[in-house]
């Protein structure tokens, strides 16, 4: 047991730090096609589960959760575009079904993507058209409160 | 009594560039993106395991806040490496280091231990610098 709590705390070297980051950025790049866990190991030329062991260890998360969250990340910022509607960001960020991405958006956000949508153009507009009632004064008005 | 900051301050020269550092490099999350007709852009972000504090990225330019001599100092003073702003914390300091440093973000160099922490010093594609901290962890 001791031993392999040492060999927990052991540093990881810099070069396993470089492989596992590729296969980070392989995530963040390929994050709307349909990758798997064999092709993101690959990527840092480790066997599935040395890396998912390694991933785990560094991240605090698993490549899939990793990936998972990525495409509802991005679909937020898609989102809080005009432009966009909602079916179009559930294809963009690599989920198969409106279903299933409506389904774990709402786990990590506690919203449906449409209502995510509608409260956050709800708040952009209100802060545009009462920016007093939104943004602190002290981002409005110049520094110079306090005369002698 | 005060209990916790809410709101904090970024000064950068150019908000799209500022939204390219802060989002897409560091993976800060936008709180609000708001422009107003008058050319006021009220740009928040939060760091990913703190949402609850806005960093506002506030450019410096002639207007509400400053009259164009004091825009033009804090310019000089942001793009010259004057301004220390503060300290992150990241949970592996050595992961996050090589990862940004992929991605291009400027350091002062590997991270080193400290006292406090393993530390190294990075700065914005503003020229404002920030430490960025792993704390040490309890052994169980």
């Amino acid at each position: 047991m001791k031993e392999r709590e040492s060999r927990y705390f052991r540093r990881i070297d810099t070069s396993v730090y470089k492989r596992l980051y590729r296969s980070k950025e392989f995530m963040d790049d390929c994050f709307n096609e349909q990758i798997d866990l064999d092709l993101i190991a690959r990527q840092a030329n480790f066997s599935q589960y040395h890396f998912l062991r390694l991933f785990k260890r560094v991240y605090n998360t698993t490549p899939h959760r990793y990936l998972t969250q990525k495409r509802v990340e991005k679909a937020q910022e898609l989102l809080k575009k005009n432009d966009n509607s909602v079916t179009g960001v559930c294809f963009d960020v690599g989920f198969e079904s409106p279903g299933s991405f409506s389904t774990l958006f709402f786990k990590y956000t506690g919203l449906s993507p449409t209502e995510f949508k509608r409260q956050y153009e709800h708040k952009v507009m209100l802060t545009v058209r009462f920016p007093e009632k939104f943004i602190p004064a002290c981002f409005l008005i110049s520094p110079v409160l306090f005369p002698d | 009594m005060i209990t916790k900051l809410s709101h904090a301050s970024i000064l950068v020269l150019n908000q799209d560039e500022a939204y390219d550092f802060y989002v897409n490099k560091l993976g800060f999350k936008v709180h609000t993106d708001a422009k107003m007709d008058n050319g006021f852009r009220w740009l928040t972000v939060t760091p990913p395991g703190q949402p609850d504090l806005e960093i506002t990225l506030l450019e410096i330019k002639p207007g509400m806040m400053w009259d164009e001599k004091t825009a033009n100092t804090l310019r000089e003073l942001v793009k010259g490496g004057k301004l220390g702003t503060g300290v992150f914390e990241a949970d592996d300091i050595q992961a996050t280091y090589e990862e940004l440093k992929a991605k291009g973000v400027k350091f002062s160099g590997p991270p080193e231990e400290k006292f406090y922490g393993t530390e190294t010093i990075m700065t914005d594609n503003s020229g404002n610098w920030f430490s960025v901290t792993e704390r040490p962890k309890p052994k169980p």
